[in-house]
């Protein structure tokens, strides 16, 4: 295929620098994403507003949403059960949108700290947390997760106790983890909604752990 | 024996945890996906089958919408939705439009 990148010595047709954030030159990419967006409108596959609100959708996704699934997990008993036993479900009924994935809650405890990598790509529980951050689609994190998880927890700030087992989960495409950290000591007076503040999203990829309690 | 993007256990060093804003282009491609996975124009793995044969320079050499939207394509040809000419059509009209993003992605005006 060709890749025909123009060069413009970072200045606009205009004569103007280009901003450093989104605004730089049209690449061969970029002009295919145009083209190929633009093409299947045209044959009617899609609507530009069909596609603005697929982004919406996409941009309101975020943490804070897997942080209310945990913070409730935390204070009910019964959706704790059912969100162990079927976290596509106890999620849906919550009111996500989590698509038809198969989506798999994993529990830290005292004695078990879980991470989730995706070895072979980028496969993420994106419906419930919003899109992966860059690190995790990274080289470095994919292959090192399985093979030295300590050192790669370590490199988050992570230092567990050599007695803690530590257990890796490779997501597919059809398979996604998301981590049930546990519940922070001390928080025991807290109602689900001030505990969901504690969750953050590094928790619950496991590269992290929940705020402290002590801070708020 | 794997593939290489089966990186799993490879030797590799200290994780970059440097983030990135996605543009609008990334959020489009990303958009573009779902929709047709969507609607059943091609699946996931079909996604992944020409992401994982485009090897491992295209990994080191574009960006994972780049790569993304490369792929995008390439399904959205296999089920004929359009055309090899008709997509570089689009492509010379879209790059007539203007040297960057936003003015290329401007829709035309007809007046």
């Amino acid at each position: 295929m060709p890749h025909d990148h123009p060069h413009d010595n970072g200045v606009s047709a205009s004569g103007h620098p280009y901003r450093t954030d989104n605004d730089g030159a049209l690449s061969y990419w970029q002009c295919m994403e145009i083209a190929v967006r633009e093409l299947l409108v045209e044959k009617g596959v899609t609507t530009s507003s069909e596609i603005a609100r697929q982004i919406e959708a996409m941009d309101a996704r975020s943490p804070s949403d897997g942080a209310k699934v945990v913070a409730r997990a935390w204070t009910d008993p019964d959706f704790r059960r059912d969100l162990l036993a079927d976290a596509s479900e106890a999620t849906r009924k919550m009111g996500f949108d989590i698509g038809p994935m198969k989506l798999i809650a994993v529990e830290n405890t005292p004695q078990l700290h879980n991470i989730i990598v995706c070895t072979l790509c980028s496969c993420y529980p994106r419906n419930l947390l919003g899109l992966p951050p860059d690190w995790y689609k990274t080289r470095a994190y994919r292959s090192r997760t399985v093979r030295e998880p300590r050192s790669v927890l370590a490199e988050f700030g992570v230092l567990l106790p050599p007695d803690v087992e530590v257990r890796v989960h490779d997501s597919t495409a059809d398979m996604r983890y998301i981590v049930i950290p546990a519940r922070p000591e001390g928080t025991e007076h807290m109602d689900a909604d001030a505990l969901a503040a504690l969750v953050t999203r590094d928790s619950m990829i496991g590269t992290g752990l929940p705020l402290d309690a002590a801070a708020f | 024996m794997k593939r290489w993007h089966d990186m799993g256990g490879d030797e590799a060093g200290t994780i970059d945890i440097a983030q990135h804003d996605f543009a609008l282009w990334e959020k489009r491609v990303d958009a573009l996906m779902v929709l047709c996975s969507s609607k059943g124009l091609f699946t996931v793995d079909g996604l992944r089958r020409v992401l994982e044969d485009m090897g491992p320079d295209a990994f080191e050499t574009m960006s994972y919408y780049e790569r993304w939207i490369a792929s995008v394509n390439q399904n959205l040809l296999e089920a004929g939705s359009y055309s090899v000419a008709e997509l570089a059509a689009k492509m010379e009209q879209v790059a007539r439009r203007g040297a960057d993003y936003a003015t290329a992605a401007a829709p035309e005006r007809t007046s």
